[in-house]
């Protein structure tokens, strides 16, 4: 296992030394929640104090190696003695809590209700359920919201999180300002007019015309019900989300994007982190998970992989074992190395290519097995650490 | 993947239609033809490529269904429509799904292949016509509704192909995909696809043979032999049949879990190229292999 990680002189020791909140992002399938773990577990260890990692789905098995399943939306702490079974003994307190969307919400709206009733009435407003449970950037929201509150309490040192798998990683970064834009919309107040005063002027009555042809008059009656509720905790969700805006944009605030060399997520990465700096958000990292060794590219090994499959049956020749069996082996040994070879080329060349180039340019190797405890958390963050 | 069915499709003689739900971009490249928009354009005989853009669903839906002219009257469209589609969940949902079934009804195509985006979202794609008449009872959507489930619900013209790779989350994903395509839709799963599948390397008795190669002794006459240090490419094959390995572990898990009834499809890890039509026809063919075409 190699450290390469000195892009410019700079390590994720330093980086998170140094800041509050560590947002991991990037492309689905690339093993962010992995490494988000991983990066919480090593700073529990080497630099102390309380470390929360607020993950949003992590695998099973992982998940129940720290003790995670069924924990939801509160913090829970991760035992020393499992880090004692991993061989070590940390300087701080490891934390975790896992991203439930509903209760999240659930929480949200009984902070801003404005009484009880209207409360109850929103939490069983079928639209309710349903913006909460399926409409997408409900999970990026409640995510940074969940990081605001938690960081509000004071309780931790620093605090890695972990996006939820979205169609696109902008949407995490969108999600803060779509929210208060759509609770302050002009929009909305127009649509809830009719409903409201029963008056509707003239200028507006096409749009009604047709919402009610395509929706039904009672589906727009619900719609407009749940919004006139809504309307009661403007305010709180209008300055709660723009807190969250000031949060992503905090100096103690960085991201780390998480990416493999593999063709697809990377340009996806790069899409984020060009995007991070066009939004002047702090791009600490990008760690590329599951790189092929490096002995993989070594030109003399590809020349001796070649001789090898070349000179299959002399070499055979000249070894104690069966011919019939040795041949196609020693072939096909030679084959795999070109072939991981031309991989490993590629994913080099692609990682030379990246742009643009963030502080901290982090690479773990390809685990031969899942990461599943606290052990293997603390060997992928040993690659990526110094 | 999508890219490969609609070219396999397109072989066998069928006029396809492909849909990229994420406009990206990335379907029309798979086939070297630059972004599609949301007219289906040509990209090879008997294939073309569409982007899904839910704001021309619903203008070209106004106006085929209900006949709406779209001059100024309705306001300003893109923001009446951006605002609803983010008020009422569902709606930009039935405007996709509506899309894709009026292709399917109209009988240009033989087939409609769908790159649909993340396991989680496909969900509420296909369940939506089902949610929507939950939630609208009355009402022109309804009558809409009726319809795209006729098309959904019918395992003659829709199926779901789940694709995935040997690995703990994938697999995990897909069976949950799985379970929830069966308890919150009515579509149904027609197949699932093992893409990257690593080959084999040795069988057991090759293995034992490698086990030998592998001790100091040995591997010094190879090296020598060959006039270089072999401990690398013997580690390289070490690595790779532990990867096989493990995913072998997950595939079986797959395998295992997924009703016996739904096909598992197991597409080679191409080695050579990652995007463009060259593997796209690669993916194509190894498809072709696994269905016995």
């Amino acid at each position: 296992m190699t450290t390469r990680s000195d892009a410019h002189g700079g390590s994720l020791d330093r980086l998170l030394a140094s800041k509050e909140i560590a947002v991991t992002c990037g492309p689905g399938g690339v093993g962010k929640t992995t490494v988000a773990a991983a990066v919480a577990a090593m700073a529990a260890c080497h630099h102390g104090g309380r470390v929360l990692v607020l993950t949003v789905d992590p695998a099973k098995r992982l998940a129940d190696a720290l003790g995670l399943q069924g924990i939801g939306n509160t913090e829970h702490r991760i035992p020393d003695e499992l880090f004692r079974e991993a061989g070590v003994t940390p300087r701080g307190e490891l934390w975790a809590a896992m991203l439930d969307t509903q209760a999240s919400w659930d929480a949200l709206i009984e902070r801003h209700a404005p009484d009880r009733r209207t409360k109850e009435q929103i939490l069983a407003n079928p639209l309710y359920r349903n913006l909460a449970g399926r409409f997408v950037q409900s999970h990026d929201y409640i995510a940074v919201e969940r990081l605001f509150e938690i960081h509000a309490t004071g309780d931790y040192d620093l605090i890695v999180v972990d996006t939820p798998p979205s169609r696109h990683a902008l949407d995490f970064l969108d999600a803060p300002k779509r929210m208060a834009e759509f609770f302050s919309s002009r929009l909305l107040r127009w649509l809830i007019v009719p409903y409201r005063s029963r008056l509707v002027n003239f200028a507006s009555r096409p749009f009604y015309q047709v919402a009610d042809r395509v929706l039904g008059t009672q589906f727009l009656a619900d719609i407009a019900e749940f919004f006139i509720l809504f309307q009661s905790m403007h305010t709180g969700f209008v300055e709660r989300a723009d807190g969250v805006v000031r949060l992503l944009s905090d100096r103690r605030t960085t991201f780390l994007v998480v990416s493999t060399l593999e063709s697809s997520p990377l340009g996806e990465a790069e899409l984020f982190a060009g995007e991070l700096v066009k939004r002047h958000l702090h791009l600490g990292a990008v760690v590329l998970n599951r790189t092929l060794p490096d002995y993989l590219r070594d030109p003399q090994a590809g020349a001796v992989a070649r001789a090898l499959g070349e000179r299959a049956e002399e070499i055979a020749g000249r070894l104690p074992t069966d011919p019939a069996l040795t041949v196609p082996l020693l072939r096909e040994v030679a084959e795999s190395f070109i072939n991981f070879g031309l991989v490993a080329r590629r994913e080099a060349e692609q990682r030379d290519e990246l742009a643009p180039t963030p502080d901290v340019l982090a690479s773990a190797p390809a685990f031969e097995n899942d990461v599943s405890n606290l052990a293997g958390l603390l060997s992928l963050g040993e690659t990526i650490w110094g | 993947m999508t890219a490969a069915l609609a070219q396999l499709a397109a072989q066998r003689g069928k006029r396809v239609l492909a849909c990229d739900i994420d406009a990206t971009g990335g379907l029309a490249a798979m086939f070297e033809a630059g972004p599609s928009g949301f007219e289906p354009t040509q990209v090879a005989p008997s294939i073309s490529v569409m982007s899904m853009d839910t704001e021309a669903s619903l203008r070209e839906y106004l106006k085929i269904q209900l006949r709406i002219p779209l001059a100024g009257r309705i306001g300003p469209l893109a923001k009446v429509f951006d605002f609803v589609a983010t008020a009422a969940p569902g709606v930009r949902e039935i405007l996709t799904v509506g899309k894709l079934c009026w292709e399917v009804s109209e009988g240009h195509f033989d087939l409609v292949v769908v790159d649909a985006p993340a396991s989680g979202h496909v969900v509420s794609q296909l369940g939506a016509p089902q949610a929507m008449n939950d939630l609208v009872k009355v009402g022109q959507i309804r009558t809409q509704t009726d319809w795209m489930l006729d098309i959904l619900s019918d395992p003659g013209q829709t199926g779901v192909v789940a694709v995935t790779t040997p690995e703990e989350m994938p697999v995990s994903e897909t069976l949950e995909l799985a379970a929830r395509i069966a308890d919150e839709t009515t579509a149904q799963l027609a197949a699932v696809v093992v893409n990257r599948v690593l080959p084999e390397l040795f069988s057991t008795p090759e293995e034992a043979v490698f086990e030998r190669l592998r001790e100091p002794e040995l591997s010094s006459t190879i090296s020598d032999a060959v006039g270089g240090d072999v401990g690398p490419v013997l580690e390289a094959a070490r690595l790779a049949v532990t990867m096989r390995r493990s995913r072998a572990v997950h595939l079986r898990v797959l395998q295992e879990r997924l009703d016996p009834r739904v096909p598992v499809l197991l597409v080679p890890y191409i080695f050579t190229r990652v995007g463009g039509l060259r593997s796209t026809r690669q993916v194509a063919s190894s498809l072709a292999d696994e269905l016995g075409l």
